[in-house]
């Protein structure tokens, strides 16, 4: 098997203003995405000849890339939807590389946009995860909770408490009042997150993601061409995915999920390991995610995930930044397209508020976790 | 409000389980007769994990029974939901989902009732109990 890693670069990014934007529908920021991205590559929709989205839960079209595509007149030569919940973007960014390894393309644009922070009004029911007929009659509904049946086992088996789980928050926090395009840029204390209601009992308000429109892009090509792009590329040196169950029923862990496995692939293909790492772009969906999967990735042991996360290890400055933009709890939940962007703009070097530039940042790791806990894709990126 | 409007008026689905599901037909059929039962691989004895399926999740041989389970098993997690994510669960909060993992090997999401959700904890043995609808029977658990 041939490694691919440094072969194929991240040429254009882009992020569109994000919270409530009720000004545009979900295919509107999707455009907005391409037309972004297309200018900060410094090319034309007739230059792309992949290209990839996600399959967006409410604003359900079969073919949803060809949609797109079409409306943009881009006319690709490979394109698809993915459907890996918040492991997607990275996905998407694989998939790129391994489409222009095959042949079948040479610039393939990947965006994601979400709209759940205002009304999207769409004709066709929204896609369902499925199993909900297993889990509704129980009173059993949401992402939360089951991100809370995780913290439980965590707090029963390693001693992990919410206050330790506040120290994500504060951190994570901290970031987004650095970023000029973040929804929440008020500072928060460990004491704020305590006094926080519970949503579903382990997992307090401020352990939680907001609920965002927004969206992002990038492009990929090879590194070869990635020299004639007028940004800085950013190389991908690492990629891995791991999908160990589907629904919790059939979870062989809580504590230990598809991250650990999907990390490890990722180190391998890069030739790196986890103190190789200047940041960390952690998918966040809930405070005790970012913990699972720094441990997952091998930043401490299993169970020390409580310890590592204080005394500023993960700020700006510290040992290991991690969601230098202020991740899904205080950014904008984008399902992870803005954890690529940010590690992308983070290594070009010259790009964010420079209170949260990352100093000599070279390489770093961005995970993407989905569904029920259940899908994972990691990428290690390195400035080229 | 009503159990097919939430607080801001947008129509959701009602909450039932789907009854007419080709491989679960008779977990819910043997749950009316207060039985609750999982399938078993003929092929290499494994029993398979909920919801049901059509080939055994361990070597995928077709050829399955349903048996009956004794009903008992533990807490694996819980949690205690404290704020209603449909207009029918408005009122009953807080209340407790569970994953219960059966002695047979099967997990659960089901609920730990007539205890305090507070009570509840991870490891504490349980035994089903079958609360009875109109149109089903929904298996749901108690300390034991």
């Amino acid at each position: 098997m041939s490694n691919i890693s440094g072969k194929y670069a991240i040429v254009g990014v882009a992020e569109t203003r994000v919270g409530k934007r009720p000004d545009a529908s979900t295919h509107s920021l999707h455009l907005e995405c391409i037309k972004a991205c297309l200018d900060d590559a410094g090319i034309k929709a007739s230059d792309v000849d992949g290209f990839l989205t996600n399959q967006p839960l409410n604003d359900a079209h079969r073919s949803y890339a060809v949609r797109m595509a079409n409306m943009a007149r881009m006319h690709p030569n490979y394109a698809t939807d993915l459907a890996l919940g918040g492991a997607t973007p990275i996905a998407m960014v694989q998939n790129a590389a391994m489409a222009i390894e095959a042949g079948m393309a040479n610039t393939v644009l990947c965006v994601h946009a979400r709209k759940r922070g205002t009304p999207d009004p769409s004709p066709g029911n929204p896609i369902r995860h499925g199993d909900e007929h297993w889990e509704e009659p129980w009173g059993h509904f949401s992402a939360v909770a089951n991100h809370a049946f995780a913290a439980r086992r965590h707090m029963y088996e390693f001693g992990t408490t919410s206050e330790d789980l506040a120290h994500v928050a504060v951190a994570t926090r901290k970031h987004a009042c650095l970023n000029n395009n973040a929804t929440m840029r008020k500072p928060m204390t460990i004491a704020d997150h305590q006094a926080s209601r519970y949503i579903c009992d382990p997992l307090r308000l401020f352990d939680c993601a907001l609920e965002s429109d927004g969206g992002g892009a990038v492009i990929v090509t090879s590194a070869e061409r990635a020299k004639d792009f007028p940004k800085r590329p950013v190389a991908i040196l690492g990629m891995g995915q791991h999908h160990p169950h589907f629904s919790l029923m059939d979870a062989p862990s809580l504590t230990t999920l598809g991250g650990k496995k999907s990390s490890e692939l990722a180190y391998k293909m890069a030739g790196l390991s986890p103190k190789d790492m200047n940041f960390a772009e952690i998918y966040d969906c809930f405070t005790i995610t970012t913990m699972i999967t720094l441990e997952d990735y091998g930043f401490c042991k299993k169970g020390e995930g409580k310890d590592f996360v204080k005394n500023g290890r993960i700020e700006i400055g510290g040992e290991l930044p991690v969601n230098t933009h202020g991740g899904l709890l205080s950014q904008a939940h984008i399902e992870g397209m803005l954890h690529v962007t940010e590690a992308v703009r983070q290594l070009r070097g010259n790009e964010v508020e420079p209170e949260r530039q990352v100093k000599n940042a070279r390489v770093g790791i961005v995970s993407g976790h989905g569904g029920s806990l259940c899908m994972h894709a990691s990428l290690i990126l390195g400035a080229l | 409000m009503s159990d097919t409007s939430d607080n801001r008026g947008r129509a959701v689905r009602k909450v039932r389980p789907f009854l007419e599901e080709l491989e679960a037909k008779p977990f819910w059929a043997n749950l009316r007769e207060h039985k609750l039962t999982a399938q078993r691989c003929k092929a290499c004895n494994e029993y398979f994990t909920y919801p049901p399926q059509g080939s055994c999740p361990h070597c995928l041989s077709a050829d399955y029974e349903w048996v009956p389970l004794s009903g008992k098993g533990k807490v694996y997690s819980f949690v205690t939901y404290n704020r209603a994510w449909h207009p029918s669960y408005e009122g009953k909060t807080p209340y407790n989902v569970s994953l219960v993992d059966l002695d047979e090997g099967p997990r659960l999401i089901s609920n730990v009732i007539e205890c305090a959700p507070d009570q509840v904890k991870i490891g504490m043995p349980v035994e089903v109990v079958y609360e009875d609808y109109e149109e089903y029977t929904l298996p749901k658990f108690r300390p034991a």
